[in-house]
């Protein structure tokens, strides 16, 4: 077991190489950097710029830049952004933290309202509650995340009361302990419910197909035959069965919730790694794009090795390190 | 066997309301993005900027209480007690509603230069079906002109990922060895960054200020070169299966090129699977598109695109007061919820075992 998460590391920690590298070389091949845009600002003048190129080595060949920058990660330094004018590394995480904090209150969210509505539909397969709640999650799984951010957004102005947008308010410093709580709380609401839409459509649809799937199968006619009463057939029979393939989407999910939930932290300007990296692309920060690049990917990675993990302990017959470790 | 699986949809139609509803809204929406110009009242960018965020234009059918030819009123621009800009209709003035009327050129299907539009007010008055952006352009037009843009993208890129995943992804399967090593681990390291990141990171590559038309293409080429990855690795498992089946090492010992194991065995298996796969993919061809029009790293204005289309909607404010504009949303949203229940028909027929996946 212990082996096996080394190994998963090791290959990753060379993925990530790999795509920091490929990040590297887009960036600055791409016309123009940050510089450029000293350049063009009258108050700096070009002397200025030129000591910064000259300070940080933006004028030699880039395999020369990515080799120190290498170096300097090899030393915890993961640069230094431009406009932040503050090392990578502390802004990453600081975002990273609040991306995480949303994500997990998505995915409890997810997994709290899913899971139940999932089993249920399978139980009363065909009903109208089934029906309508099958529906319901069709459209919910359609629904474009930032179309369904600016309508939310609209209907919470309307109504009024809930804050929509950034992750404190204006006042968050002045708030007793349990304030900034509720405070963040409220914040956060729109953006976890509007995430969870998707997510939740999701995984309702594939918790109901795996029960009616399981069901199926013979050990629960067999369960049911010798008299068990339906709630321990359901609970300890089916749903053991049911819920494997759900833990591999657990770690999908995870992946993909980074992904999608980027776009809702930038419309709602939540302070979290879809904002910086937008923010780094527009102003071309060549070190904070790689940056975001790499925790963006070592969050995935994470997830997914979670995933494998509670797999293993959820079914007893899956071994590690026989598959191989991609 | 197509023809039987052909048969067997429509007859899926039929029997299924959703599914003949999504056919139907595909089928209106391609045809609206072929016949953008001709379906629209006016040019995606003919502004009247005194008439910024008119409102919807309704459609009267009666004047005086008494029956008459479709019109609509002439709106006048007054402020309200609260020193708002309102749009109020004037009593009296009224242009009437025309089918087939001359107005700005456009080119038919690429072809021919053509100024007839299916319907319009002629050139005294302005129609606003669906209200007015903030230049005082007509939304609808600049929806169906949208179209084009967001209906194709999809289709363009998922044809191109196929391409790519399915020569990668076939190539790895069949030949193995160091080739197989160099593509899967190439396939990992585009799947490692999470897409949303790689995307916006790949279009940092280019210059912000490209013109629309190329933008348009480099989108695509964004899109397919993050879609290729995973189908490569599908179709890579599938042809490793496939390689070991008694027909295909039948036609080996028999002498058969490879070409012709590849073209007559291999690529009508896995057949099916890609029908299923680029009807549940374009989704997410047709929501990156969006999103990074929406940030503004896609179509630029003045060409329209679902996406920087929802760009004004961006605000509160702006919502507030002209609600009208978070309509290409709506229309992102049927599109891709039609995909979406297509694709899982076509699942459901060819391909009962596949798992669910979901799209951004």
């Amino acid at each position: 077991m212990l082996g096996f998460v080394i190994r998963r590391l090791l290959v990753a920690a060379l993925l990530l190489l790999a795509a920091s590298f490929l990040t590297f070389m887009m960036i600055q091949l791409a016309p123009g950097d940050y510089l450029a845009q000293l350049r063009m600002n009258p108050q700096i003048g070009d002397d200025v710029v030129e000591q910064m190129a000259e300070r940080y080595g933006l004028n030699d060949p880039v395999l020369v830049q990515y080799g120190r920058w290498l170096g300097n990660l090899a030393r915890g330094d993961m640069g230094f952004s431009f406009v932040h004018e503050r090392p990578v590394a502390g802004l990453v995480w600081e975002h990273l933290r609040n991306t995480i904090f949303l994500m997990t209150m998505v995915i409890l969210v997810t997994w709290l309202m899913a899971l139940p509505m999932g089993i249920y539909c399978a139980i009363k397969q065909n009903r109208l509650t089934d029906r309508v709640l099958s529906a319901l999650a069709f459209v919910g799984l359609s629904i474009p995340n930032f179309f369904l951010c600016l309508v939310v957004m609209w209907l919470a102005a309307e109504i009024g009361g809930i804050p929509v947008g950034g992750m404190t308010s204006a006042h968050y410093e002045y708030l007793s302990w349990g304030g900034k709580v509720v405070d963040v709380a409220l914040h956060m609401a729109i953006p976890v419910l509007v995430i969870a839409t998707g997510a939740m459509a999701g995984l309702q649809r594939v918790t109901r197909g795996n029960m009616l799937e399981v069901l199926r199968q013979q050990y629960v006619t067999t369960a049911r035959a010798r008299g068990l009463p339906e709630h321990r057939v359901i609970y300890v029979h089916a749903l053991r069965n049911a819920i494997n393939p759900l833990i591999t989407i657990f770690g999908y999910q995870f992946a993909l919730l980074v992904s999608g939930a980027a776009l809702v932290e930038i419309i709602y300007s939540w302070p979290g790694m879809g904002q910086l990296i937008l923010e780094a692309v527009l102003t071309q920060d060549l070190y904070l794009v790689v940056g975001v690049v790499l925790g963006s990917g070592l969050m995935l990675i994470l997830g997914n090795l979670l995933a494998d993990i509670l797999l293993g302990v959820n079914d007893p017959r899956i071994k590690f390190g026989e598959r191989g470790a991609s | 066997m197509l023809r039987r699986r052909l048969r067997q949809f429509w007859d899926m139609c039929w029997t299924n309301g959703f599914l003949l509803s999504a056919v139907v809204c595909l089928t209106l929406l391609y045809l609206v993005a072929l016949f953008a110009g001709f379906v629209s009242p006016y040019h995606y960018d003919n502004e009247d900027r005194t008439r910024s965020y008119h409102p919807p234009t309704r459609i009267h059918v009666f004047d005086d209480g008494r029956l008459t030819r479709p019109h609509v009123r002439e709106y006048e621009l007054t402020f309200d007690e609260d020193y708002r800009r309102v749009f109020v209709p004037v009593e009296g003035v009224r242009h009437d509603l025309r089918l087939f009327v001359r107005g700005d050129t456009y080119s038919f299907l690429g072809l021919l230069e053509w100024d007839l539009h299916l319907f319009g007010v002629g050139e005294e008055g302005r129609i606003y079906l669906l209200g007015a952006d903030s230049r005082g352009r007509d939304l609808l037009s600049r929806i169906a002109y949208g179209a084009q843009v967001s209906m194709t993208i999809g289709l363009v890129g998922v044809a191109i990922a196929l391409l790519f995943g399915l020569l990668l992804g076939g190539i790895s399967g069949y030949y193995g060895g160091w080739i197989d090593t160099v593509i899967q681990r190439s396939t990992e390291i585009i799947m490692i960054i999470p897409g949303f990141f790689l995307l916006l990171a790949l279009r940092a590559a280019f210059p912000p200020d490209w013109d629309s038309i190329r933008v348009y293409f480099f989108i695509i080429v964004i899109l397919s070169f993050i879609g290729w990855a995973s189908l490569a690795r599908v179709i890579r498992g599938m042809v490793l299966s496939l390689r070991e089946k008694e027909f295909v090492a039948a036609a080996r010992v028999l002498g058969a090129p490879d070409r012709f194991i590849i073209t007559r065995h291999l690529i009508p298996n896995t057949a099916s699977y890609f029908v299923v796969y680029a009807s549940i993919s374009i989704p997410g061809y047709i929501l990156g598109e969006s999103a990074l029009s929406l940030l503004g790293l896609g179509i630029q204005d003045p060409h329209a695109s679902w996406g920087n289309l929802l760009q004004e909607a961006m605000s509160i404010t702006q919502i507030q007061l002209h609600p009208w504009i978070l309509l290409p949303g709506f229309f992102i949203f049927v599109a891709v919820m039609s995909f979406n229940i297509v694709g899982d028909a076509l699942r459901d027929l060819l391909d009962p075992q596949q798992e669910v996946t979901t799209t951004i």
